[in-house]
């Protein structure tokens, strides 16, 4: 068995030295949505493909976007600009029950110091929304 | 076709292949004609979906066949193969034991485990840093995994990247040996966030490395409160037992054997 991502990224010519290989799965799984999409939903072209990145997901979006034209190359949102909205952390302390702004996963909560603040929002990264032609 | 995905290549990586001709083909004869308005399409769907639907197929299987499986990350060097070679050592009498292997290159991990006697799979990642869950299904057809046994996922040495790729294992467990540095919680959070149980290993050098193992258990419990923590020497045999009556144990409770 060899090689989880697709062909096309092991061709020697594909430029991607110094690309984290994390953000590449990542956009690799862009891809795989929007071809996905593009049969359910009739189209031949992306010309623009919106994400929505949590601040508290393992991703970095300068990573996104450094690799992003590399990865759609040859797919249908080649050339495709790219959108990154990225999502502030939230989360609620089980102990004193206030809401807290996160800016790791692990964070302890500001207000009583517990540990163990669930996340409720910012650890996601998703497609929002795609336009196009 | 593959049991778990079904996807259509036996034991093989469905690999994905680039569209670059366009999807809508057209006939001689085709009737109507295109519009090259934009349109908005709301999509909404998580970057890992594809893998987390993929590991909760590997976590059904897993459940359904009463396979109890483990999920070890850690840096590239911290024991994890010799962890695994003297875990099925002490264990292969009491229960199966099937692993699956992750490296960039060679089978010199799977080798060392089928020298024990039991059977292995390497994965060659290739450029991947990380194993996911699709592979893991193709894996587990391929090496057919015992029912009522115990799976072993060696992911690939990296303190990154593994942590966001649930495979369908029961536990994630870190590895830290103590020639990496003592503050290896702080500077990779995210993976001991991910896991269950830290194993503190190579324990007999520390007489001779700056590692101060009360920090280190307080720095991984600062990212992860709930983390369980075994300090040990796989090598010299120092403490295993610790690890060994923790895998018996919830070996015993899922598998009830």
């Amino acid at each position: 068995m060899t090689n989880l991502l697709g062909a096309d990224l092991h061709k020697p010519e594909g430029g991607m030295a110094g690309i984290a290989m994390h953000e590449l799965s990542l956009l690799e799984n862009v891809r795989k949505i929007l071809e996905d999409h593009a049969v359910s939903q009739k189209f031949s072209k992306v010309i623009k493909v919106t994400l929505e990145i949590g601040k508290l997901s393992f991703v970095e979006p300068d990573a996104l976007r450094f690799g992003f034209d590399v990865v759609m190359n040859g797919s249908l949102a080649e050339n495709a600009e790219l959108t990154i909205s990225e999502v502030a952390g939230l989360g609620i302390c089980p102990q004193c029950g206030l809401q807290v702004e996160m800016e790791t996963s692990f964070d302890p909560c500001p207000h009583c110091g517990s540990t163990f603040v669930k996340i409720i929002q910012g650890a996601d990264m998703k497609v929002k929304d795609l336009t196009v032609i | 076709m593959c049991g778990i995905c079904g996807c259509s290549q036996p034991g093989k990586i469905n690999k994905l292949q680039p569209l670059n001709r366009p999807i809508h083909q057209h006939g001689r004869d085709h009737g109507h004609h295109h519009h090259d308005a934009e349109r908005l399409i709301k999509v909404e769907q998580d970057l890992l979906s594809k893998n987390n639907a993929y590991a909760e197929q590997n976590r059904i299987y897993f459940q359904q066949h009463n396979i109890f499986t483990l999920n070890l990350v850690s840096s590239p060097g911290a024991g994890k193969t010799t962890l695994l070679v003297e875990t099925i050592k002490a264990l292969k009498d009491r229960v199966p034991i099937a692993v699956i292997e992750g490296d960039q290159q060679t089978e010199h991990d799977a080798d060392r485990i089928r020298a024990t006697g039991v059977p292995a799979l390497q994965i060659n990642t290739g450029r991947a840093c990380h194993l996911d869950a699709h592979g893991i299904g193709h894996a587990i057809t391929e090496l057919g995994v015992k029912a009522n046994s115990l799976l072993a996922i060696e992911n690939v040495g990296n303190l990154v990247c593994p942590s966001s790729f649930d495979l369908g294992e029961a536990h994630k467990i870190v590895v830290l040996s103590v020639t990496e540095g003592d503050d290896k919680p702080l500077k990779y959070p995210d993976m001991f966030h991910a896991a269950d149980l830290m194993i503190i290993n190579k324990t007999d050098l520390l007489p001779y490395v700056d590692f101060d193992v009360d920090r280190c258990v307080n720095y991984a419990r600062q990212v992860n409160p709930g983390i369980q923590i075994i300090q040990l020497s796989a090598t010299k045999g120092v403490n295993f037992s610790a690890w060994t009556d923790w895998l018996a144990g919830h070996v015993k409770q899922e598998l009830q054997v």
